[in-house]
């Protein structure tokens, strides 16, 4: 008997077919992404129509007919010229020292250089050193960076506050605020959550204070009222006020936010730290804030990068900051023109954008890395 | 609320202390080497930085003079930039020794906030600017014009004034930004823009072609610009106010910055006595006899100032007007030094 076989089944596969041509290659994304719905269809029309409609002028404004070089403020009232941006060059100095004085502004520079030689290790994480580099940056760097720019000493010009501005002023302000704010931040969480009352009524008072009253009343409060209060012909520094109130006022929003991983802790953790017979402080460093704090890192930065933001309030206190050097330029007479103010708002806006963009990638970063699958 | 009602008082009364305690500025002026000057955070032409980062304009150079006057250094000043809401509080609260900062001097600023006025480094005043294509030459011909305003500003009260007093028919125009204000003026929808006159002058560097523009002579409201000082303090007021009264009789004197050594030898005895070349007037003041020779030699005369930084040849470009002398048709006039 002869078997016969049957080829019912096939042994092989089949090549694969390819897929229609309306759902691969370009036609198949826009498909997918931008008109996969009569709604979606819709909103992608109306959204290139606002691109069509918002980018050209933009783009003309912004560097098509913006003015890049130029003498005075006479090439920039052309009928049609765009943003000035040779007025934003010509006064970048004020900008960024303020009244500092010109033929001193190597100091501000080595400080600039200084913050970043130190501040570059220390948010590099698989550097080592990270003790002497935060020694360094946290203690040493700020008593140097004040002699530095303030002088009086070491045979240095003495330049008083008051001369200090723009970017200088801004990012003293920001990075003071920042790194003060946030252990005066997780003292008072901690404070919070204690259970003796006098700690705790003192750190809930605190908080409750500085979150309820508005930065620029703080601001006005220390700048105005407090020369009131101190005895006569004592003086507190200006900015050393605004510092101050902006520290305190950030330590107050950040306590909260600590606070908020501290509860997102499962009771476990703490009753787990004291079984291993830890006292508070070393169960609290060793076990509890290093998982808090990872778990509101977004919480922190948020905070960081409002506070980076607000320090362009001190303006209203007559401190130069950045925001503030662009407003009083925008009234110099050699650059008038139509489009002079807003020049100088767009590159503020830039500046600030800069500084806080950084933050936050650096923070999606830490995130990253620091995630050890705990992510909800 | 009970605790800022507290609060207040308690600053009320630590500010009459604080007043009390500061009665004597010049020493204290003296003792820190530089006077403590309160000016505007930028404004063309009265205080605003320059291109290298100083401070000059105006009423800066109001405060040089006090400086120079004092401790014969022109540059011995220190400036806090303030808001229009804090300016009082710091002179007040003895954060600055003089504020200079486009005040107008109202009565009941004067006599309200514990300060006092030293005099009028500039008669402001709310003017009007037309088209000169318009052909229009006096604000009375403005008859059934579209005036451009800011909205809740004196301005818009002071220009319903002024056209009902004269019996002109008018159109207002309002918006609540400057800004737009002169966009709309430039931008034809009005044929008239009003503010302060000096305020005219700088915005209308602003436009593509300021020459199109001009500013009618009428001003239609006072509005004195001075700086003021702590209340309390006789000897203090007494220099705020004839450093003021100096840079006046010098213009008078036709004493300038370039001849004022010559006129060390001049013979008229208004000169001799300015300049302390004979008699001392700087003692009854607190300061060295030469205190006027020094303003001059540092800062200059008023007229010289105000050359420098609002006259015809500034892009602010504001005629005397009424700042001119007394003896010029202006009414810029100070006591005789004598």
């Amino acid at each position: 008997m002869v078997v016969q076989s049957f080829n019912y089944v096939r042994t092989e596969m089949e090549a694969e077919a390819p897929a229609p041509g309306t759902s691969v290659g370009f036609v198949g994304w826009m498909r997918k992404n931008l008109f996969s719905t009569p709604g979606n269809s819709l909103l992608t029309v109306l959204g290139v129509l606002l691109l069509v409609w918002a980018v050209p002028p933009l783009y003309n404004f912004l560097i098509g007919k913006a003015v890049f070089i130029a003498e005075n403020g006479e090439t920039c009232r052309v009928e049609g010229a765009g943003a000035c941006w040779a007025f934003i060059w010509a006064r970048i100095n004020f900008f960024i020292y303020g009244f500092y004085p010109m033929e001193e502004q190597w100091r501000v520079n080595i400080c600039f250089v200084l913050g970043i030689i130190l501040i570059v290790p220390l948010l590099w994480l698989d550097l080592p050193g990270k003790v002497l580099n935060a020694i360094l940056f946290f203690v040493i760097y700020p008593i140097v960076a004040f002699i530095l720019l303030n002088g009086g000493i070491f045979g240095l010009q003495s330049v008083p506050t008051e001369n200090w501005g723009g970017l200088t002023v801004t990012l003293i302000i920001g990075i003071t605020g920042i790194v003060v704010s946030l252990p005066i931040g997780i003292v008072l969480a901690l404070g919070r959550q204690s259970n003796l009352p006098v700690i705790k009524t003192l750190s809930i008072m605190f908080i409750e204070l500085w979150r309820a009253v508005p930065l620029i009343t703080v601001l006005f409060m220390a700048s105005v009222m407090l020369p009131l209060f101190v005895p006569t012909g004592m003086t507190v520094d200006k900015l050393l006020r605004a510092l101050v109130g902006v520290s305190l006022f950030s330590a107050a929003y950040l306590a909260e936010v600590v606070r908020g991983g501290l509860q997102a802790l499962p009771r476990g953790q703490y009753e787990a730290a004291s079984a291993m017979g830890l006292n508070y402080w070393k169960s609290m460093l060793l076990i509890i804030l290093p998982q808090a704090l990872k778990h509101v890192i977004p919480g922190i930065v948020n905070s960081f990068i409002a506070l980076f933001k607000d320090t362009s309030l001190v303006s209203i206190v007559g401190i130069f900051d950045l925001l503030q050097t662009v407003q009083s330029s925008s009234s110099d007479l050699k650059w008038a023109g139509p489009h002079q103010a807003i020049t100088g708002y767009i590159f503020a806006a830039m500046v600030f954008w800069i500084f806080c963009f950084s933050m936050s990638r650096y923070s999606i970063f830490t995130e990253r890395r620091l995630d050890t699958g705990h992510k909800r | 609320m009970q605790k800022k009602l507290v609060t207040i008082a308690l600053a009320a009364t630590l500010s009459l202390t604080a007043t009390a305690a500061y009665a004597d500025t010049l020493a204290d002026v003296k003792a820190k080497g530089y006077v403590q000057c309160g000016v505007t955070g930028g404004v063309a032409g009265f205080s605003a930085p320059d291109a290298d980062n100083n401070w000059s304009g105006l009423e800066v150079d109001y405060c040089r003079a006090v400086a120079a006057a004092i401790f014969n250094d022109a540059d011995a000043v220190r400036y806090t930039p303030l808001t229009s809401t804090e300016r009082f509080a710091a002179l007040s609260s003895g954060e600055i020794d003089i504020l200079s900062r486009t005040t107008t001097w109202t009565m009941s600023r004067d006599t309200t906030l514990g300060i006092n006025f030293a005099g009028t480094m500039f008669y402001d005043g709310q003017g009007f600017m037309v088209r000169k294509a318009d052909g229009i030459d006096s604000a009375l011909d403005l008859s059934g014009a579209a005036v451009c305003i800011e909205s809740g500003t004196t301005t818009e009260l002071n220009a319903a004034d002024f056209f009902a007093a004269n019996g002109l028919e008018y159109d207002p125009i309002v918006f609540v930004d400057q800004d737009e204000v002169v966009k709309a003026f430039e931008d034809g929808r009005c044929d008239v823009y009003t503010t302060d006159s000096s305020a005219l002058a700088s915005e209308r560097t602003k436009f593509a072609v300021p020459d199109d523009y001009k500013i009618l002579p009428e001003i239609i409201s006072k509005e004195p610009l001075g700086p003021s000082v702590r209340q309390g303090d006789d000897t203090w007021f007494n220099i705020a106010r004839w450093v003021y009264f100096a840079l006046l009789n010098a213009e008078e004197l036709g004493i300038t910055q370039a001849n004022v050594d010559e006129m060390l030898g001049s013979d008229n005895p208004s000169i001799k006595r300015i300049l302390g070349v004979e008699g001392d007037f700087g003692t009854p003041l607190g300061l060295d006899k030469s205190w006027a020779y020094n303003i001059i030699k540092h800062v200059g005369n008023y007229g010289e100032i105000y050359e420098r930084h609002v006259g015809p040849n500034t892009p602010i470009g504001l005629d005397r007007g009424i700042n001119a002398l007394w003896t010029q048709g202006g009414i810029q006039y100070a006591p005789p030094i004598r």
